[in-house]
C-alpha cells in the first residue's frame, strides 16, 4: 500500500482542537499556586528616572512583591545580530534591560513589576508606584534624529547612529548613474507597522527550588533560541537549568522571535517568591507599546538606465529606525535582509546601498512578516514603475526586459550575496519570472486597462493597476553563511527532526521548529507519512518544548518547509534504511535485495517474501532477534544545514479605484500568481498567501504606527491602528507557476512571507498609477483617503 | 463585595461569586475553565471574545459577568454536540478557515449569530457580519468560504462531499 | 486592562435607579449595554464608585407608536432591536445607519439611550436624532422633562443631562410620505466611528422648491450639530452641491491623525451632498 499525501490538500491535524475551543495558548495555562504580574510602563518617551517609590504598592491588597530594575541582577537583553560587513563595522549597541534602571527611551518601556495574588490586585497596585521623572527632549523620526542638534539618546551613539553600513559596488553604481540616459530619484517612506498577531504575548515563569531549575511557558517562535539567550547571555545559568515551552501560538509574524524583558521578569519573580509560578499576559495596549514594530524606513532611491528600458543601476540611502534600544536582531533586518536583495528579480548590474541604523524615542523595530524583503521589494518595485513612467514604457514591459533570464540560474546578484563571506555563496536557486507575470497579466485583463480606466471615470472614479514582480529569499540559511563574521548573527541555522517508531508502528516526530498557525503538525506528518508509507493518523508531530524536542532554530523567514522538512525527510530516510536492514535479517536476504515500496519491504524477485513497516517496528522494538551489532528500536535523528536559501517569486496585480471626491481607495481586484516551487499542502499554501497578501495590502492602504513628536504613540490601540477587516477585501484570485527549488529534495521554496512581500508594492503601484492623471508621481503609504485627497488637491492647485 | 450569579453556560446551570468588575470573558475563562473564548484587545475591537448571550453574539470582554446573571451563554465549547461538530466548525476545518486558531472561536460565534438571522447570506453579508472580528492570518478569504459552506449545510441538512484528502481524520 | 473596583447595584425599578443616582451625588453611573462605558472603565478613563445596572428595566425597552403619530423608542432599545423593527425601517436614515453602527456584537448590546447619554462626538445616532428633531425624555427623582435634541449636546462627551437623570425614551416625529431621508458616513477605519456622518431629510417639494430640509452632521465638530446654512440654502433653491459648502459653517472642525481639519471640512461637505442626494432619491 502506498499512501501519497505529499502535494495534497490535506485537512489540518491541529484544527480539531482549535475549532472546539480546546487549543492551549499561554493564557489558558493555570498552575498550582500561580500568581500574576503587571508591569508599570513609562509614560514618557525619553526621561531619566530620579527615583522610584514602591512603598504604597507593597502595602496594597494581595501584593507579594514589587521589582524595579535594580532588583534584577542580570545582564541586559542580548542583541544578537549587529550590522556586519567585511570592514568590521562598528555598531553602537544599547540593549534593553529587564526593567529600566536609570532612564527610559520610549513610552511603554518597562519600569517596575508588581506580583500579586490576582491579576486585578497586580493591576491595581501599579497605581501605588511613584516614579520621579526627569523628562528629556525627544526625537521619533529616523532622519531627523541624525541631524545636528537632535536630542541624543545614548552617549555611545553620536547623532543617534547605530551603524552606517554599505553594500555593493559604490564606484560602479556611481559611474552607471552618472553616465545614464535617464535617472529617476525619489524619497520613499516605508512606514512603521504594528504587527498585531491576534494573541498578544505572555509568559509564565516558574523556578523550582527543589532542582534549581527554571521553566518558562512563552508565546514564542523560538523556544530553543530563547533558552540559549536567556540562560547564557542574560541570567548566567547553565542551559540545562532552563526549559522553554511554547504551547499553541496565536499568530506571531516575527514578533515572537525575540528575547523580551518579561521573560526575565517572570523567571526572576518566581525565584524571589520561592517558586510560585508567575504569569504575565500582555494587554493589547502594552503590545503596541512594548512588543516590536516593523519596517520604518526612509529611503532616497535612485534608478538609472537607458531610454529603451535597460535598467543599469539602483542606489539607495536608507535611514532605518531601530527604536530606543536594539531588539534581538534589529540591525540585521535593514542590512542583510534588505539591501542584499535590493535588485529583486532583475538583472540590474550595479547596486549600491547605504543603510544608517538610527536610535529614536520609539519602541524597538525588528522582523515583521517579510523582514527587510518587503522593504526591498517596495523600493525596487516602486523604482521600476517610476522609471517606466519616466521613459514612457509600460511597467510590465520594463519588467519583462529586465528579468533575470531563466537560463541564468543559479544567479548571483550584485548586492553581494554571492560574496558575503568566504566559502558559502548565496545565489538565487531557480526562477522563471516571465511566465508568472504573463499569467497574472492575463488573469487581470491587463490589456484592457485603458478601457477600464475610462469607464471608471464615468463613475467619478480613477482606476489604477499596479504590478509587483517580487523575489523573496527564504529558507534561511546555510550556517556557514549566516554565521560568518560580520554577516549573520554568529549562530548556526540548521534544523533537526527525530523520529521514533513505537511498538505498534505508531510514529512520533519531534522537530526543532515552532509553528504559529502554519499547520506544521499536518505538513510534517504528510512528509513523514509519504517517506515511510504510513498513514497520517499513525503519526504525531511534537514541537515547542526544549525538553523533548531536538534543538532547532525555530520558525521565521519562511524556513520550516525547506529547512525543517528536509531534516524530517533525512530522519525518515535513516528509519527506512534501518528498517530495510532489519527486513533483510527477517527475510534472510541481503540488504541490497530488499526493495521498499511505501510501508512494504520485500525481496526482489520474490514478491511473497515481505514484511510491513509495522511488523519490522514491532520486531525491532522487542529486539528478541536483533542481529549482531544492530541497536534495537527505530529511533533516528537527522540534522540539516541547507546549502542555500530558496527564492520564491511571482507577479501580483492590484486594481484599485479612487473616489475623486474623497480620496478613498477601494481595492477592487487582486490577482496573484506565485511560484513557491513544489507544495507540500496546496491548501495551506493558499492560506499563507491570503493572509500575507492581506497584511501587505494593510500596509499599503490603512496601517501605520504614528508617534507624536513627543513620543506618544497616537495609534496606541485598535481604535486608532487600522487592522484590516473582512469587508475591505475583494475575493483574492490566486494561481501558480511551479519552478521547483533544486536546494531541497522536495523542491519547495517557502511561502510564509511571499504574500506580504509582494502585495504592498502592487497596491501602492496601483494607487500611484490611478493618480497619474493628476501628475502625481509618488505618494507614500498608507494611502489613506486624506493623504490621497490632499495630493489630488495640491496637484489640482498646481495645475490651475 | 462579590455578587452571586447563576446562569446557563453551554446548557448547564452554573453559579459563581464574582467581583462586580469581572468581565464575562474572565468568568468563563477563569471561573469555568472555558478557555476557548479568547482575549485579543482592550477596546472591544477584535471580537476574539465573542460568545452568544441569549442567542445573540456579544463581546464578552465588554459585558460584566453580573450582567449575564440569569442568562444563557453559549461558547465555542458548547457548539459541538454528541452527534458531532457544528456545521460551522466542520466548515472551518474543511475550508481551512483558520490558521493560528486564536480568532476562530469568536469568529464562529459571530457567524452563528449571522446564520441565525440569514440562512443564505451573500459573501458581502458574511464579510459585513464579521467586521467585529479580526483575523490576522487568513485574509478572511477562507473564513468567508467556510461560513458560506456552513450556511448551505444548515439549509440543506447535508454537507457537500469533502474535496480535501482525508488525512486520517 | 482591568477596571478599578466599583460597587454594582442592579436596579429593581426605574424609581429605584433614580433614587440611587440621586443619592450618589455624581459618583454613581448608570450602565445599560455597557458598550460605551465599559471600554472607558477598562482603560480607567472612567472610574465610577457605583454602577447602577438599568439593563433589565423592561419599562425602558421597546418601540411604540404614539396616538399623535410619533414613535417612542425606549432608552434600552438596542441597535439590533431598532434594526429589526418594522416601524423604524420606514425611516430611510435609520435603515442606512443602523446596519453600520459598530458591529453586530455592539448592536446586540448597545442601546439608543446609552449612545445619546454618552454624547460621543463621532457617534452616528446623535446626527440622526438631530435631523429628525427628536426629543429626549429624561427623568430624575426631581421629575420628568422633555429635552429637544437640538439643545441636548453641549460638547464632546457632554450633554445637558444631569448626573441624577436617566434617559427613558427618545421621541421621533411620525413618518411622512412626502419626505425622503438618508444617512451617509465616511468611517475612521480603525474605530469604525464616523470621520463625517450626515443625516439628511428633504421633502415637501412645491414646484421647484424644497419645503423641508433638515441636515445634521457628526464626527466633525465638538458634538453633532444641525447645519442651518445647508438647510436654508437648500430651501432657498441652491443645488445640493452648493448648499453642502455650508456644511461646517461656524463649526470648529476637529482634527486628528485620520482626518486633519481641511480634509474633514471637505468630506463633511461631500457627505452632506451625498446624503441629500440619497434622501432626495428616496422620494423617487
Amino acid at each position: 500500500m502506498t499512501i501519497d499525501m505529499l502535494g495534497k490538500r490535506v485537512k489540518r491535524v491541529e484544527d480539531q482542537r482549535l475549532i472546539t475551543g480546546k487549543g492551549r495558548y499561554v493564557d489558558d495555562i493555570k498552575l498550582q499556586s500561580m500568581v500574576y504580574c503587571a508591569i508599570l510602563r513609562s509614560p514618557y518617551a525619553h526621561a531619566n528616572i530620579r527615583s522610584i517609590d514602591t512603598s504604597v504598592a507593597r502595602g496594597m491588597p494581595g501584593v507579594l512583591d514589587v521589582m524595579i530594575g535594580a532588583d534584577i541582577p542580570y545582564n541586559p537583553l542580548p542583541m544578537a545580530w549587529p550590522a556586519g560587513g567585511s570592514a568590521g563595522l562598528q555598531n553602537n549597541v544599547n540593549m534593553p534591560r529587564a526593567l529600566a534602571t536609570d532612564s527610559v527611551k520610549w513610552t511603554g518601556e518597562g519600569v517596575a513589576a508588581v506580583i500579586a495574588e490576582t491579576p486585578e490586585q497586580a493591576f491595581d497596585a501599579l497605581e501605588g508606584i511613584a516614579v520621579d521623572w526627569e523628562p528629556l527632549p525627544t526625537v521619533v523620526d529616523a532622519e531627523k534624529a541624525t541631524e545636528p542638534g537632535a536630542p541624543q539618546l545614548h552617549e555611545n551613539a553620536p547623532n543617534n547612529i547605530v551603524f552606517d553600513w554599505t553594500v555593493g559596488d559604490k564606484a560602479g553604481a556611481a559611474a552607471a548613474i552618472d553616465g545614464a540616459e535617464v535617472v529617476v530619484r525619489q524619497r520613499v517612506v516605508n512606514q512603521r507597522l504594528i504587527p498585531n498577531p491576534m494573541e498578544v504575548r505572555g509568559d509564565i515563569g516558574w523556578y523550582n527550588p527543589g532542582t534549581d531549575e527554571y521553566t518558562i511557558w512563552m508565546s514564542s517562535q523560538t523556544p530553543h533560541i530563547q533558552r540559549i539567550l536567556l540562560a547564557i547571555f542574560v541570567m548566567g545559568i547553565p542551559e540545562h537549568k532552563l526549559r522553554c515551552i511554547s504551547p499553541d501560538v496565536g499568530g506571531a509574524f516575527g514578533t515572537k522571535i525575540f528575547c523580551y524583558a518579561d521573560y526575565v521578569v517572570v523567571l526572576h519573580a518566581s525565584k524571589r517568591l520561592g517558586g510560585r509560578p508567575v504569569k504575565w499576559i500582555e494587554s493589547r495596549r502594552e503590545n503596541y507599546q512594548s512588543t516590536i514594530h516593523g519596517r520604518d524606513h526612509i529611503t532616497y532611491l535612485e534608478i538609472a538606465g537607458s531610454r529603451d528600458g535597460e535598467v543599469s543601476a539602483i542606489r539607495v540611502k536608507t535611514f532605518a529606525n531601530l527604536g530606543g534600544r536594539l531588539s534581538t536582531i534589529g540591525p540585521g533586518i535593514p542590512t542583510t535582509l534588505y539591501a542584499r536583495v535590493l535588485s529583486g528579480c532583475y538583472k540590474i548590474p550595479n547596486v549600491f546601498a547605504e543603510v544608517v541604523g538610527v536610535y529614536t524615542n520609539t519602541v524597538f523595530v525588528d522582523a515583521y512578516r517579510g523582514a527587510g524583503r518587503p522593504e526591498a521589494t517596495y523600493v525596487v518595485e516602486r523604482a521600476m514603475d517610476l522609471f517606466a513612467g519616466e521613459i514612457g514604457m509600460d511597467p510590465a514591459e520594463l519588467r519583462r526586459r529586465n528579468f533575470i533570464a531563466p537560463d541564468k540560474f543559479p544567479y548571483e546578484n550584485p548586492s553581494g550575496l554571492g560574496t558575503a563571506s568566504g566559502g558559502a555563496k548565496i545565489y538565487i536557486d531557480s526562477g522563471n519570472y516571465e511566465p508568472a507575470m504573463d499569467k497574472a497579466l492575463k488573469m487581470a485583463g491587463y490589456a484592457d486597462m485603458a478601457k477600464a480606466k475610462s469607464e471608471a471615470r464615468t463613475r467619478g472614479k480613477y482606476l489604477g493597476v499596479g504590478l509587483s514582480s517580487y523575489l523573496e529569499v527564504c529558507g534561511v540559511a546555510p550556517s556557514k553563511w549566516i554565521g560568518a563574521v560580520g554577516e549573520g548573527w554568529g549562530a548556526a541555522m540548521w534544523e533537526s527532526a527525530n523520529i521514533k517508531v513505537h511498538l505498534t508502528g505508531k510514529t512520533v516526530v519531534t522537530v526543532g521548529t515552532q509553528p504559529q498557525g502554519q499547520g506544521h503538525e499536518t505538513t510534517y506528518a504528510q512528509i513523514v507519512g509519504h517517506e515511510l508509507g504510513i498513514p497520517m493518523e499513525d503519526i504525531v508531530v511534537q514541537h515547542s518544548d526544549t525538553q523533548g524536542t531536538p534543538f532547532g532554530y525555530g520558525s521565521y523567514g519562511s524556513r520550516t518547509s525547506s529547512v525543517g522538512s528536509t531534516a524530517a525527510i533525512k530522519a525518515a530516510g535513516k528509519i527506512r534504511e534501518k528498517a530495510r536492514r532489519y527486513a533483510a535479517h527477517m527475510l534472510e536476504a541481503s540488504v541490497e535485495d530488499i526493495e521498499v515500496e511505501g510501508a512494504e519491504y520485500r525481496v526482489k524477485g520474490s514478491p511473497d517474501k515481505k514484511k510491513t513497516f509495522q511488523e519490522i517496528a514491532f520486531a525491532l522494538d522487542l529486539a528478541f532477534d536483533a542481529p549482531e551489532g544492530m541497536e534495537p528500536y527505530l529511533d533516528e535523528t537527522a540534522y540539516y544545514d541547507t546549502p542555500n536559501c530558496t527564492w520564491p517569486f511571482g507577479t501580483h496585480v492590484a486594481i484599485v479605484e479612487i473616489d475623486e471626491a474623497t480620496g478613498h481607495v477601494d481595492l477592487v481586484r487582486y490577482v496573484a500568481v506565485d511560484d513557491v516551487g513544489n507544495k507540500i499542502n496546496p491548501m495551506i499554501v493558499d492560506g499563507q498567501l491570503h493572509g500575507g497578501i492581506a497584511q501587505g495590502v494593510g500596509q499599503a492602504l490603512w496601517e501605520g504606527a504614528v508617534y507624536a513628536d513627543d513620543g506618544q504613540l497616537l495609534s496606541g490601540s485598535m481604535l486608532d491602528y487600522a487592522v484590516p477587516r473582512a469587508a475591505w477585501f475583494p475575493h483574492l484570485e490566486l494561481d501558480e507557476t511551479v519552478t521547483p527549488s533544486p536546494v531541497n529534495p522536495i523542491g519547495v521554496k517557502g511561502v510564509g512571507e511571499a504574500g506580504a512581500i509582494a502585495s504592498t508594492a502592487a497596491v501602492a503601484n496601483a494607487v500611484n498609477d490611478a493618480l497619474k492623471p493628476f501628475g502625481i508621481r509618488h505618494l507614500d503609504m498608507p494611502l489613506t483617503p486624506q493623504k490621497v485627497w490632499h495630493a489630488m488637491q495640491s496637484s489640482k492647485g498646481a495645475q490651475a | 463585595m462579590d455578587a452571586h450569579i447563576s446562569l446557563t453556560v453551554n446548557g448547564k446551570p452554573r453559579e459563581a461569586d464574582v467581583e462586580p468588575r469581572r468581565m464575562l470573558v474572565q468568568l468563563l475563562r477563569e471561573d469555568f475553565d472555558l478557555t476557548g473564548t479568547h482575549i485579543g484587545c482592550d477596546t472591544s475591537q477584535c471580537g476574539a471574545c465573542t460568545v452568544t448571550v441569549d442567542g445573540r453574539a456579544v463581546k464578552s470582554c465588554t459585558m460584566l459577568a453580573v450582567q449575564a446573571d440569569g442568562g444563557t451563554v453559549t461558547t465555542i465549547e458548547g457548539m459541538a454536540t454528541e452527534a458531532g461538530l457544528h456545521p460551522l466548525q466542520a466548515a472551518f476545518w474543511e475550508h481551512h478557515g483558520l490558521q493560528c486558531g486564536f480568532c476562530t472561536p469568536g469568529m464562529i460565534m459571530a457567524a452563528a449569530d449571522l446564520l441565525s438571522r440569514t440562512t443564505e447570506p451573500t459573501d458581502e453579508q458574511i464579510r459585513h457580519a464579521i467586521e467585529g472580528n479580526f483575523c490576522r492570518c487568513t485574509g478572511y478569504q477562507n473564513i468567508v468560504i467556510a461560513i458560506r459552506a456552513a450556511a448551505k449545510v444548515m439549509r440543506d441538512g447535508v454537507a457537500a462531499p469533502s474535496t480535501a484528502v482525508q488525512g486520517g481524520m | 486592562m482591568i477596571p478599578a473596583a466599583f460597587e454594582y447595584i442592579r436596579a429593581t425599578s426605574l424609581d429605584d435607579a433614580l433614587a440611587r443616582l440621586a443619592a450618589g451625588n455624581g459618583t454613581v453611573k448608570a450602565i445599560a449595554g455597557g458598550q460605551s462605558i465599559l471600554p472607558l472603565m477598562k482603560l480607567r478613563l472612567a472610574r465610577p464608585e457605583t454602577l447602577v445596572d438599568i439593563g433589565r428595566l423592561s419599562e425602558l425597552r421597546g418601540i411604540r407608536r404614539m396616538p399623535d403619530g410619533r414613535v417612542g423608542v425606549g432608552a434600552l432599545t438596542t441597535y439590533d432591536e431598532m434594526l429589526r423593527d418594522e416601524v423604524l425601517g420606514h425611516y430611510g436614515l435609520l435603515a442606512d445607519a443602523l446596519p453600520n453602527i459598530g458591529d453586530v456584537q455592539v448592536r446586540n448590546r448597545g442601546t439608543i439611550g446609552g449612545a445619546i447619554a454618552h454624547a460621543d462626538p463621532a457617534s452616528d445616532m446623535p446626527a440622526i436624532l438631530l435631523a429628525l428633531d427628536a426629543e429626549v425624555v429624561a427623568r430624575s427623582t426631581r421629575g420628568e422633562r422633555t429635552i429637544s435634541i437640538t439643545t441636548f449636546f453641549e460638547g464632546a462627551f457632554s450633554s445637558v443631562l444631569e448626573p441624577d437623570e436617566l434617559i427613558t425614551e427618545i421621541l421621533l416625529p411620525g413618518g411622512r410620505n412626502d419626505v425622503g431621508s438618508a444617512y451617509r458616513a465616511i468611517e475612521q477605519p480603525a474605530s469604525g466611528y464616523s470621520i463625517a456622518g450626515v443625516a439628511a431629510i428633504v421633502g415637501a417639494r412645491a414646484g421647484d422648491r424644497w419645503g423641508l430640509c433638515s441636515v445634521a452632521v457628526t464626527g466633525v465638530g465638538e458634538h453633532a450639530y444641525r447645519a442651518p446654512g445647508v438647510e436654508s440654502a437648500v430651501l432657498a433653491g441652491a443645488s445640493f452641491a452648493d448648499a453642502a459648502a455650508h456644511a461646517t459653517d461656524g463649526v470648529t472642525v476637529a482634527s486628528d491623525i485620520h482626518a486633519d481639519r481641511e480634509y474633514r471640512t471637505h468630506v463633511a461637505a461631500v457627505y452632506v451632498r451625498r446624503a441629500l442626494e440619497a434622501a432626495a432619491a428616496r422620494l423617487g
